[in-house]
């Protein structure tokens, strides 16, 4: 029967594409929305995720997210490094700075200011130049996004057309000169600002001057130490708070969930598509056996057993489920790589798919079981009264 | 017509007493009120009466659609209440063919798909189902037309092809609610000639519940019910008349 079963669903044409299109329509808006969200939640910890080095991220213990800078005092590197555990401890700062660029125009942008000396904290990509260029006077890496937007020059010193800003140019940072001496690729932060390279101490120079600079500290842990341990020594005796990559990327996302309504903005998207998918595939379904019951009801009469038509809705259910879901994460998948790089936060994880494949199972799943019931409730007697 | 004991081996349907009450919250409607009823094998009985004389309650209980409140009930020697639930789905299927009212053939399904749902239920491979179900279409004359949707047949041929489906695997009892109802004058007793023709089989018993008058010579003995009881049962005079004819 299970051809049948299909036949009856293929070839009520009208409603199968009905269904197909709810399905499809309630993945696209669940899995879309979801990619969108976690794009959007990556970029909040874009840099933890650039910067591989650091085994620890140590920070104020009043800092609730990667971008709430709670600056340090300077001696907190060397109170760091006293720690028996730590191998090396650098001090890092992070920062969003005025850019004046050649043509004129201003642009806020994250200046990040690693280590002169081992230059931990660098871009994990360089596309032109080299992170030891950084100890070249004045020299400050560009991310390559900000290159083509945000820093592309319209009037160019020179003269000629409008072009990106390239290895070679100047800028000031802060009304101080800066030289672009390379082009790295960084993660694009969650507020969007062109991300610049320097070093701590230059950083520093550029930035207004306060009594507490550094940022954060970086820090290694030496080979066989007790990661858990070096964090609780570091909380006891510096009072700061150290944190391992995931774990500060798990409390920057943490603080966006809680404290914003992101969440909720995209959540609520997430569930209007669960529900349309129930509006109008879950109905269009249910219909769908409604309008078969006489035959099922026949079947039933003829000798089908309760399982053989149990199996042909669940059967029906499961195709238009598998379809739709699949139409839909195509659209998902197509809608991502057609956007143009950096424009609008996408990231689909496995995950995505999977959720968006249990809320389809769930759609179809609760309408099968309301035709089911109507199956299973079917009195095969009824068909002898013309019902 | 007598009745004879409900287990007599030529006895293809024997049915004393039997009883059947509707309840739905407070209300109860008494649809047979100690029914009796005998169909030997190869005979075609017509059950007649008015609207809500319990005609299809009768037939519903006889092929195990419904449960009986009292009485005594044989079909093929089987008490199908005597069954649980897939013992009686079983036994319908090997056992008892159906013509229905309105056709109840699946639309999105070809006319030969249709016929060979009873096959395919009992586990006969797809391929040798179709072959028999368009030899079954064939002897209700409509070959070549095994393709067709039933949306493209007429409500003559749709009624063929529902004859066909009922007797594909060879039931014992063809149970037939109103199947003219649904057609014109001509064209239902057509039909009727032929369920007699291919109904009325050596081993087969056929039960025909109609209000149709014009088809009653075809019976073997035409079953009158009022008011839940069979209140008399008559052969039909010219019956062999028309079927010679």
């Amino acid at each position: 029967m299970p051809i049948f079963a299909l036949k009856m669903l293929f070839g009520d044409s009208a409603r199968f594409y009905g269904m197909l299109l709810g399905l499809a329509f309630s993945t696209l808006l669940i899995s879309q929305q979801a990619s969108i969200f976690v794009g959007l939640m990556t970029r909040t910890f874009g840099f933890i995720t650039d910067t591989q080095q650091p085994d620890l991220w140590i920070a104020d213990p009043v800092q609730r997210f990667l971008d709430d800078n709670k600056p340090l005092r300077s001696t907190a590197v060397q109170r760091i490094r006293s720690i028996e555990g730590i191998d090396w401890a650098v001090p890092l700062y992070k920062g969003l700075l005025s850019v004046a660029l050649p043509d004129g125009k201003r642009q806020m942008s994250q200046v990040i200011g690693i280590d002169d000396a081992s230059l931990i904290g660098g871009p994990a990509t360089m596309l032109e130049g080299s992170l030891t260029d950084l100890r070249k006077p004045d020299a400050i890496i560009v991310d390559v996004r900000a290159t083509k937007r945000e820093f592309r020059l319209t009037n160019p010193p020179e003269g000629g057309p409008p072009r990106d800003l390239r290895v070679g140019d100047s800028m000031e940072l802060n009304d101080r000169r800066a030289e672009v001496v390379g082009i790295c690729r960084a993660t694009q932060t969650f507020q969007s600002q062109p991300v610049i390279y320097t070093t701590y101490n230059r950083a520093i120079g550029f930035a207004p001057r306060e009594r507490r600079m550094v940022t954060m500290v970086l820090a290694g842990l030496t080979a066989g130490a007790d990661e858990h341990q070096v964090v609780a020594d570091i909380d006891e005796r510096t009072g700061l708070a150290a944190y391992t990559g995931p774990e500060f990327e798990e409390k920057t996302v943490g603080y966006w969930m809680s404290e914003t309504g992101i969440p909720i903005n995209f959540g609520t998207a997430i569930l209007l598509g669960f529900f349309v998918g129930i509006a109008v595939a879950g109905q269009m379904f249910y219909n769908f056996v409604l309008d078969n019951l006489k035959y099922f009801g026949a079947m039933k009469a003829m000798g089908a057993s309760r399982r053989t038509l149990l199996g042909m809705v669940v059967l029906q259910a499961s195709t238009v489920a598998f379809l739709g879901f699949g139409i839909g994460i195509g659209l998902t998948s197509a809608f991502g790589i057609s956007l143009p790089e950096g424009r609008l936060a996408f990231r689909m994880v496995w995950q995505i798919p999977l959720m968006a494949a249990c809320a389809v199972t769930v759609i179809c799943a609760l309408s099968a079981a309301l035709g089911l019931w109507r199956v299973i409730r079917l009195d095969p007697a009824d068909v002898f009264q013309g019902t | 017509m007598m009745i004879a004991t409900p287990t007599s081996p030529e006895i293809a349907v024997g049915a004393r007493g039997i009883e059947k009450v509707y309840v739905t919250g407070d209300t109860r409607v008494t649809a047979l009120r100690g029914a009796d009823l005998e169909v030997r094998s190869g005979e075609l009985v017509m059950l007649v009466g008015p609207s809500g004389c319990g005609k299809t309650s009768l037939i519903s209980i006889i092929a195990g659609l419904l449960r009986r409140d009292s009485g005594e009930l044989a079909v093929l020697g089987q008490d199908p209440q005597a069954l649980t639930n897939e013992q009686r789905t079983s036994w319908r299927l090997r056992h008892i063919g159906f013509v229905f009212q309105q056709f109840n053939l699946i639309p999105t399904l070809s006319i030969a798909e249709n016929v060979a749902i009873p096959l395919i239920l009992q586990g006969t491979d797809r391929r040798t189902a179709c072959q028999r179900a368009k030899e079954a279409l064939a002897e209700v004359g409509l070959e070549g037309r095994e393709s067709s949707g039933p949306n493209l047949l007429s409500g003559g041929q749709q009624q063929r092809v529902a004859i066909a489906r009922a007797l594909v695997n060879g039931p014992s009892v063809l149970v037939c609610d109103e199947p003219t109802s649904a057609l014109d004058g001509h064209t239902g007793l057509r039909i009727m000639e032929l369920v007699a023709r291919v109904g009325r089989r050596p081993g087969r018993a056929a039960i025909i519940v109609t209000h149709d008058e014009r088809i009653f010579h075809l019976a073997d003995h035409i079953v009158h019910m009022d008011d839940g009881r069979v209140d008399r049962i008559e052969r039909p005079p010219s019956r062999t008349h028309h079927v010679a004819t």
